[in-house]
């Protein structure tokens, strides 16, 4: 492994060989505006609002797709690169819808946070906007290609992370977009809802459906936790505002996962609200479950272990413990079973 | 599984037995498919024709049930070929040469008839195998779900060891475990046979430690399994069950014999997120908590214990499944003080060796793979490097063996049973938009078929077995072969497990959810 | 004292004689939405979206002005009144710059979050916008008469306080706007950038030019501190980001206190993360950061009097 030294606005730095200079930037704690770029991806150079200013190079190379070399002297905030930088922001909101106040995406947008650190209100280039239908075909991803700024990041996350490749650009020029095979809506596609796309989009063009409404990301808690799905055990982030779940959104720190999460994991947590959840004790009497309070379940459930342990044994009573509870609960099982019934009789669906 | 999932995306060759890993554990399918894009082989062995089918090198459409024929002749192909590796064979195995004879027995021409794979498919597949500089097996239910599950899960050790694919990086045998703690609830105990960390219940001192530790004296008798319990309750052994987040009524095999098991008891609780049907024949339903609504640890399917944190108070006036069960030991003069589950964890390591090294605060964000003996250990990315746990790997000579039930003039059709990728087990019906997307049972009909029983795309059909009926609407396709029916399980209206055959494994006690015979007759 | 009971939304809660529906609803945590109402001013029934619907009354009326009487009927959430609160917005939001990208009180600004509520994307009606010049010739406060929603509050707040009195209401229908006397700039008027009316404001129409694009209001952490220039104690808010002070910006004039421009800059000043705790002594025309001792002179002090006990 070999280290290469390299001056970024007069600091000196040192890296990796073979680093790119956006790396060494963000390894350092140097701020760079990204907007196609993530680091479970490919390198795209599609925004070009990572450019920078090298010494010796001609124009102003996209620091991303630029490796770093020996001696290299980088300026990453001079006017020269925020005024480009500038510009290419006002050229995009010259083309993006200004409904801020609705979008669920602002205060997560790099879009809006890039406009806002440039003071790009959009005023500047005045012209045609587009004008697409929006993708509501589905009950998990809100589709709006108005929004969408082509950076690619969607279309590398489908291909590169999910492996299905059901996204790609389509037209060309003002035209251009993103969608899946002759642009049907994504329930119309082979698409599994996996949502990864949803988790790199930096602007508002795909959000999930279910949050829409329910919360701006500043008000939302991030409680990262274990998927109950599967045994992949991937993790994410339960989006938690006002004491309620409102979505689930990946975290990239998950070890097992990264930001790639399926439909279930993504999308399923509604079901913590479903009408049929269970929200008291019941008891069956004259033949029926009726409601009732927790000291009249539980004494009711020891006296009757008690008595069928003292007129059978204990081995006549079993536990089927669980495969979706906590390593915590299932320990709990089986020592209530063995220590305070004394048998061995516990068990659970290990084998499905 | 001996291999991380971070493993996966470096291999050089998959071996994809029983599996439909796109769809059950779906991030570890994308994961095979990134090792694909880095130009991994792929081999797909099952009936049915899977999405990773589509992306494989060589897909081998086995007949059900052939599975141990199919690795003996992929076996004896190697061997016939010296790709086995011998220096492994030597240095880390025993009991080979007797396993050879039985090899020896399985030319490829008998497999192909047995089977149904074609002889250069087999030859094409033994080659990717053995040949790739590192490759995992990975199987799942389709393994496991037989009469002889245990015996095909040998069979592919001995394909594993045969070619020293194994206790490398991305080598090795890879088991995916289909529910999200059920290896959690294995490490722990909830098994009739060990204490957390599968330390026999019949060892004296293993006794003697949890006896000290609880203490109670204990039993040194091994419990009843699952599917003892039905038989034990039919037959007045057993007199009460207390049933925690299970619906055996609808997961296990033949329905109506577990109804009745049930129904013999004379004291049934059930402690669950929904009224499922099991919980519908108790005489206590506690209400529990969901995962958003309680702290803890699952353990993945590569061992990696990982936090639950609770996000939201329980809903309305459940509670979770850790607090009743301690108010309930307590209630029984027993108590259970435990301030947090933080502290019920410290009591799993003190007493598990695996889990030796585990706390919350060491949890953190990232988990640990036990083994974890020590409080300093960094975890355990790929099991048996060097060393087997019990030394030298073993090899099992194992003879092919028919399912217990195949489809006859009666019940012409072959019922398999699976997961889709929409839905888990048979509560995710209850997620709106789940439902919304994915709403009901689309058995799966081969076109001949449906042409020859006149059945239309759609339409609702009647499925019987010796055990019982359900309806389902059908869907036509060639993903199956002639002559079988798939059939998932998440629906509650079409109840899979009615038809399914209750006979299991001797050894796992799983039941042959994989091979029924079943009849498909039109309603109209 | 006198307590009545009355149902909202089903529900039922006793209240004061004389408090308002809007009161009950507050002090009950229902939520309501509102723009014109502050409750250390004179309530002006002006945004009306405050509205429900109360039995046996006709139309909606607003509860902050309706006073709750014995066994009154109130729905908050109905179809009707979301309706009726949804046109309010559209109508708004028709009139309102959508520049929010940048602008400095998205995060905190009431029109924002109700339009993300009721889901007002300002399609509905299309017509003429406003296009008025920006007031920006003064050094503490951003006039952006196009954001103003016509609330009355930034009047109200500046009318108790009887000697400022700086602004009204000027011109009719779509010209109408909050005004200073001759409609002049800021700077022009007797403002005294007290910013009473900033704190008060709930849109981007008045902001604190010391804010601008220092950071998102979700982005910053506010620690409110009491001035102690004067004994009046006036409510101030320390904003940071990252853990540094950005700026010192007025809380609230809620409680009777005048707020003045002193005690805003003093304790910016004083919060001023650019302070440093040591002095600088002009050394060969260059400012040279020494030590307390060494600044006053002291020197080796310490050593001297350890020296003289010996």
């Amino acid at each position: 492994m070999e280290w290469l030294t390299l001056t970024i606005d007069g600091r000196e730095v040192s890296v990796l060989k073979g680093s790119t200079v956006l790396e060494a930037c963000r390894r350092n704690d140097i701020p760079i505006p990204t907007l196609c770029h993530d680091p479970e991806l490919t390198a795209g150079g599609a925004c070009r609002l990572c450019v920078v200013q090298i010494e010796g190079m001609r124009n102003l190379p996209p620091s991303c797709v630029t490796q770093v070399t020996q001696g290299m002297k980088v300026e990453t905030q001079n006017p020269k690169v925020r005024n480009a930088r500038k510009t290419i922001l006002e050229l995009l909101v010259a083309n993006h819808p200004l409904d801020c106040m609705t979008c669920q995406k602002m205060g997560n947008c790099s879009l809006a946070e890039f406009a806002y650190e440039y003071g790009v209100t959009g005023e500047i280039y005045q012209g045609e906007r587009r004008n697409l239908p929006i993708d509501e075909s589905n009950p998990f991803i809100l589709r709006d290609p108005n929004k969408c700024i082509l950076c690619g990041k969607c279309i590398k996350a489908c291909s590169e992370i999910q492996g299905k490749s059901i996204l790609d650009f389509s037209y060309r020029g003002f035209d251009a977009q993103v969608g899946p095979a002759f642009n049907v809506p994504y329930n119309e596609s082979d698409c599994d809802f996996c949502g990864s796309c949803v988790s790199v989009c930096p602007v508002g063009a795909l959000v999930e459906k279910q949050m829409v409404g329910k919360g701006h990301p500043w008000e939302i808690t991030k409680v990262q936790t274990t998927c109950p799905f599967c045994g992949v055990g991937c993790n994410f982030d339960l989006n938690v505002k006002d004491g309620k779940v409102i979505g689930v959104t990946s975290n990239p720190e998950a070890p097992v996962n990264g930001k790639a999460l399926c439909v279930k994991g993504r999308f399923g947590m509604d079901m913590i609200y479903s009408p049929h959840r269970l929200t008291t004790p019941l008891i069956r009497k004259d033949g029926v479950l009726v409601p009732a309070e927790w000291d009249e379940a539980l004494d009711l459930i020891a006296s009757k272990f008690g008595e069928i342990k003292k007129n059978y044994g204990p081995d006549s009573i079993a536990a089927l413990s669980s495969a979706h509870c906590t390593n915590e609960e299932n320990y709990l099982m089986q020592k209530f079973m063995r220590a305070v019934i004394g048998t061995n009789n516990v068990d659970h669906c290990a084998r499905t | 599984m001996t291999n991380s999932i971070n493993e996966i995306p470096n291999t050089k060759a998959m071996f994809v037995i029983g599996s439909n890993a796109t769809e059950a554990h779906p991030v570890i399918g994308t994961k095979m498919k990134q090792a694909l894009a880095k130009g991994s082989k792929l081999i797909v062995v099952d009936p049915r024709c899977t999405n990773l089918a589509e992306h494989s090198d060589v897909w081998l459409r086995l007949r059900s049930g052939t599975d141990i024929a199919l690795i003996n002749g992929i076996m004896n192909i190697i061997l016939a070929n010296g790709w086995e590796d011998r220096a492994f064979i030597e240095a880390r195995t025993e009991g080979f040469e007797e396993t050879r004879k039985t090899i020896e027995k399985y030319p490829p021409e008998l497999v192909s008839q047995i089977t149904g794979v074609p002889v250069e498919q087999l030859i094409e597949a033994a080659k990717l195998y053995a040949t790739a500089e590192c490759a995992e097996i990975f199987y799942t239910l389709g393994i496991t779900e037989h009469v002889c599950g245990t015996d095909n899960v040998k069979s592919l050790a001995n394909l594993a060891m045969l070619t020293g694919n194994l206790g490398k990086e991305s080598s090795g045998v890879n088991p995916m475990r289909g529910q999200n703690n059920v290896q959690g609830a294995c490490d722990m105990g909830a098994l009739p046979n060990v204490y957390p960390g599968y330390q026999q219940v019949a060892n004296p001192e293993v006794q003697a430690k949890f006896e000290a530790a609880w203490g109670v004296p204990l039993s040194p008798k091994n419990g009843f399994t699952i599917p003892d319990m039905f038989a034990a309750a039919t037959s007045k052994n057993l007199r009460a069950l207390y049933c925690m987040g299970e619906d055996p009524v609808i997961t296990d095999a033949d329905a109506n014999h577990v109804r009745k098991g049930l129904q013999s008891l004379d004291f049934l609780v059930v402690q669950e997120i929904f009224l499922s049907e099991t919980a519908k024949l108790a005489d206590v339903v506690l209400p529990g908590a969901s995962y958003a609504e309680k702290t803890g640890t699952f353990s993945n399917t590569e061992r990696r214990v990982q936090m639950v944190n609770q996000a939201i108070k329980p809903i309305g006036n459940a509670r979770t499944d850790g607090e009743i069960i301690c108010d309930i030991a307590t209630r029984m003069g027993y108590p259970f003080e435990y301030q947090s589950s933080a502290e019920v964890m410290q009591e799993i390591a003190r007493l598990t060796p695996i889990f030796g090294g585990i706390t919350h605060a060491r949890l953190g964000t990232q988990g640990l793979q036990w083994p974890v003996p020590t409080i300093e250990h960094p975890g355990t990315k790929f099991l048996h490097e060097g060393k087997f746990s019990r030394g030298l790997g073993q090899f099992v000579a194992i003879d092919n063996q028919l399912p217990a039930e195949l489809p006859d003039k009666e019940y012409p059709f072959l019922l398999n049973t699976g997961r889709k990728l929409s839905h888990y087990n048979v509560f995710t019906q209850h997620s709106p938009s789940l439902e919304i997307h994915s709403p009901e049972e689309l058995a799966e009909v081969n076109p001949v078929d449906a042409k020859r029983l006149g059945l239309e795309v759609n339409e609702v059909v009647k499925v019987t077995s010796r055990r019982g009926e359900v309806k389902t609407k059908i869907k036509i396709t060639e993903r199956v072969p002639v002559g079988m029916i798939f059939m998932t399980f998440h629906y509650f209206d079409s109840p899979t497990n009615e038809l399914t055959n209750g006979a299991y494994d001797k050894t796992t006690k799983t039941y042959e959810y994989k091979v029924c015979g079943v009849q498909i007759t039109k309603i109209a | 004292m006198e307590w009545l009971t009355l149902t909202i939304d089903g529900r039922e809660v006793s209240a004061l004689k004389g408090s308002t529906v809007l009161e009950a609803c507050r002090v009950n945590n229902i939520p309501i939405p509102t723009l014109c109402y502050d409750k250390a001013l004179t309530p002006a029934g002006a945004c009306r979206l405050c509205i429900v619907q109360i039995e046996g009354m006709r139309n909606l009326p607003p509860s902050c002005v309706t006073q709750v009487t014995q066994g009154m009927k109130v729905e908050t959430q109905n179809e009707k009144v979301r309706n009726a609160r949804k046109t309010i917005l559209e109508l708004l939001v028709a009139n309102h710059p959508l520049d929010c990208m940048t602008c400095q009180k998205l995060g905190d600004c009431s029109l924002a979050e109700y339009a993300y509520e009721y889901g007002v994307k300002g399609q509905e009606y299309k017509g003429e916008k406003r296009q008025l010049p920006i007031d920006d010739d003064n050094p503490y406060i951003l006039r952006d008469l196009n954001k103003c929603i016509l609330c009355g509050k930034c009047i109200a707040t500046c009318e108790a306080v009887t000697e400022r009195n700086v602004i009204g209401f000027a011109y009719r229908g779509f010209q109408a706007k909050v005004s200073t006397f001759m409609d002049t700039d800021l700077k022009d008027s007797s403002c005294v950038y007290c910013n009473r009316c900033v704190a008060i404001c709930p849109v981007g129409a008045l902001m604190d030019k010391n804010m601008i694009g220092k950071g998102r209001a979700w982005e910053l952490k506010k620690e409110e501190v009491t001035c102690t220039f004067c004994d009046s104690g006036c409510e101030f808010v320390i904003n940071s980001k990252n853990g540094k002070v950005l700026g010192v910006t007025a809380k609230s004039a809620s409680n009777g206190r005048p707020l003045c421009l002193k005690g805003r800059i003093g304790s910016d000043f004083r919060y001023n993360s650019e302070r440093t705790d040591k002095p600088f002594i002009n050394r060969d025309g260059e400012f040279v950061q020494v030590t307390w001792s060494e600044f006053l002179g002291l020197g080796n002090i310490v050593e001297k009097i350890n020296s003289l006990t010996k």
